[in-house]
């Protein structure tokens, strides 16, 4: 009995010695969707254990910095002064966009209005515009969701849309399926989450416009892809220096026609073309 | 037989200085970790005054050090957050808590009382997380109903959770207090003709108050440390509350949801130290106000 605890111990110290283990962290924009690339992976490479967290884009980008991962999620591409930051911490960040996401405006399904300018987002995200009325809807005070700071997406949809300081009064939610839950229960909310986390009973996507004339839905691939609706974007993956090993190996996997798949029924957009050649580059 | 004796009462002795020596080695060793992370907090908490000035951090109202424009690093939001809602916390939690106390204490015998203490004790350590679900999907949506409010992450929510979660501490640590008044006094109230509730609210209560006053020291401290259940219910908007029904960000929840992505060695990252330190002196503040009341209850009650 004895002799066969040891033996066991022993066999768990040697297995956990050798098992090979791959760690990303970041983003929650990606986090359902890498966590289902890294299942899938797991029966191609049954001996190599990915472990998926999220936390945010900006903590994904800050670990590898300190190289405290292996692969980082991030919703938005890493500042001039990360990437310094990084080079005197002797990390350089290799970029690889696994998927394309269009950034969706959500309302209540009960509310009225069914699309807005950039324009008119931004007035609401930061306050100037408090009540649905003054953009065409009911009669209705507008409470307002958005991420933290620590997300890509608060980062991205700040600096592409709003242009300006969020409203203090705007509720700071821990992830996409936070502000999802919170839109559905507030007839007055609106919230901005990925498109992988936007196709759900009880709240409604809006069609953006930039010009004012022309409003494209991030449901819509084709607007997505051409560029056309406002808040498209792509979504990377940064490694330290060019992947190696397993990380190379798991990238590759996610960007194959398996793991392309994978992103298009989370509800994602695949890597279109122009993207797959950059990224065949900063894998070789 | 004597002679026998004579070394085991050596080694008695010897085992005495063994043991007096590691609790002294232990009690010095907590209290070089304390102070340790005093330096800690101090030291990288210092380096936020670089760029922000003292005056700028301690009463500024905007709390935004990510910001598009300008950074700003205001305290008084999350100071008020963090103040308000553990205030909300306790003017719930006290008294219940004590109501509670004095009928475990005073009034169940036998296996109900075992049994209800236990459950008390087993809440305590529920997990903030699952409580924070709790009110993130139950407590919110109801808050919202029931006021005809548009959102139910606010204060009121983060104060009734943080409510529930000091009352296990609350109801244990008094029910401690209330069970260590001696029996002579019960008897005393008895033999006088007060009635078992008079006694214990008129005579078992005031006698414990020094220990039911650290309970509610001890609740304090559950209320203005907790993290996780706060951040998922409070709305994390870090403006000052005017209502209970506004979103609040406490000092703690900002810490956990900047650290992770602060960049090291910047201002941002410093001040999440100095927030650190700020929670520190509220809670030796509170310890300290504590103690002093303590002692200045032993003195006109003495046993």
């Amino acid at each position: 009995m004895k002799k066969l605890l040891t033996i066991a111990l022993l066999a768990t110290v040697v297995t956990t010695l050798v098992a090979r283990e791959i760690m990303v962290r970041g983003s929650d924009t990606l986090l359902n969707l890498v966590q289902n690339l890294a299942e899938a992976f797991s029966s191609v490479s049954p001996d190599v254990t990915v472990s998926v967290t999220g936390g945010g884009s900006g903590v994904g980008i800050s670990a590898i910095i300190s190289n405290e991962t292996d692969i980082a999620d991030a919703s938005r591409s890493i500042k001039s002064k990360e990437i310094s930051t990084a080079r005197a911490n002797g990390v350089n960040p290799v970029e690889h966009v696994i998927a394309i996401d269009g950034v969706c405006v959500i309302i209540n399904a009960s509310n009225s209005i069914e699309k807005l300018t950039v324009e008119q987002f931004s007035q609401l995200y930061q306050g100037k515009v408090t009540n649905w009325s003054a953009v065409g809807g009911p009669n209705k005070k507008v409470s307002l969701y958005g991420r933290q700071p620590s997300s890509g997406t608060f980062v991205y949809v700040r600096d592409e849309a709003v242009k300006g300081e969020y409203a203090a009064s705007m509720r700071q939610m821990n992830g996409n399926a936070q502000i999802v839950e919170a839109v559905k229960g507030d007839e007055g909310g609106i919230g901005y989450v990925g498109v992988g986390y936007a196709r759900q009973d009880g709240i409604k996507v809006l069609k953006l416009s930039k010009d004012g004339a022309n409003f494209y839905s991030p449901l819509d691939q084709a607007a997505v892809d051409a560029g056309n609706y406002p808040l498209a974007r792509p979504l990377f993956q940064y490694t330290n220096g060019k992947a190696k090993g397993d990380a190379k190996t798991f990238i590759e996997f996610e960007l194959s026609a398996a793991g392309q798949k994978i992103v298009a029924d989370q509800g994602f957009y695949p890597v279109p073309e122009g993207y797959q050649a950059r990224n065949e580059a900063n894998l070789k | 037989m004597k002679r026998m004796g004579q070394p085991r009462r050596r080694s008695r002795k010897l085992t005495d200085k063994g043991a007096g020596a590691l609790f002294l080695t232990c009690a010095l060793l907590s209290a070089v970790v304390l102070l340790g992370i005093l330096l800690f907090l101090l030291k990288n908490g210092i380096h936020t005054f670089r760029e922000v000035s003292v005056t700028h951090f301690l009463f500024g109202t905007v709390w935004n050090p990510d910001a598009y424009g300008k950074p700003a690093f205001g305290l008084i939001p999350l100071f008020l957050g963090s103040f308000v809602s553990t205030a909300i916390a306790l003017v719930i939690a006290v008294p219940l808590g004590i109501a509670s106390a004095i009928l475990i204490s005073e009034r169940l015998k036998g296996w109900v009382r075992v049994t209800t203490k236990t459950l008390v004790e087993l809440f305590a350590g529920f997990p903030s997380v699952v409580l924070g679900f709790f009110g993130l999907v139950v407590l919110a949506p109801f808050i919202a109903r029931t006021f005809h409010i548009s959102s139910g992450l606010n204060l009121l929510n983060a104060g009734l959770l943080l409510g529930l979660m000091s009352l296990p501490t609350i109801i244990s640590v008094s029910d401690d207090a209330l069970r260590v008044v001696p029996h002579s006094y019960r008897e005393a109230a008895y033999a006088l003709g007060a009635t078992p509730w008079t006694t214990a609210l008129r005579v078992v209560l005031p006698s414990a108050r020094s220990g039911i006053l650290a309970a509610v020291m001890l609740g304090f401290g559950r209320a203005v440390g907790e993290t996780m259940a706060v951040m998922m219910v409070a709305g994390n908007a870090a403006i000052i509350p005017h209502s209970l029904f506004d979103p609040i960000r406490t000092i703690t929840s900002t810490i956990a949801i900047e650290l992770g992505e602060s960049v090291f060695g910047t201002s941002h990252y410093y001040s999440l130290f100095a927030l650190g330190f700020v929670l520190f002196l509220i809670a030796l503040g509170t310890n300290l106000v504590a103690e002093s009341l303590i002692k200045r209850e032993r003195r006109s009650f003495t046993l």
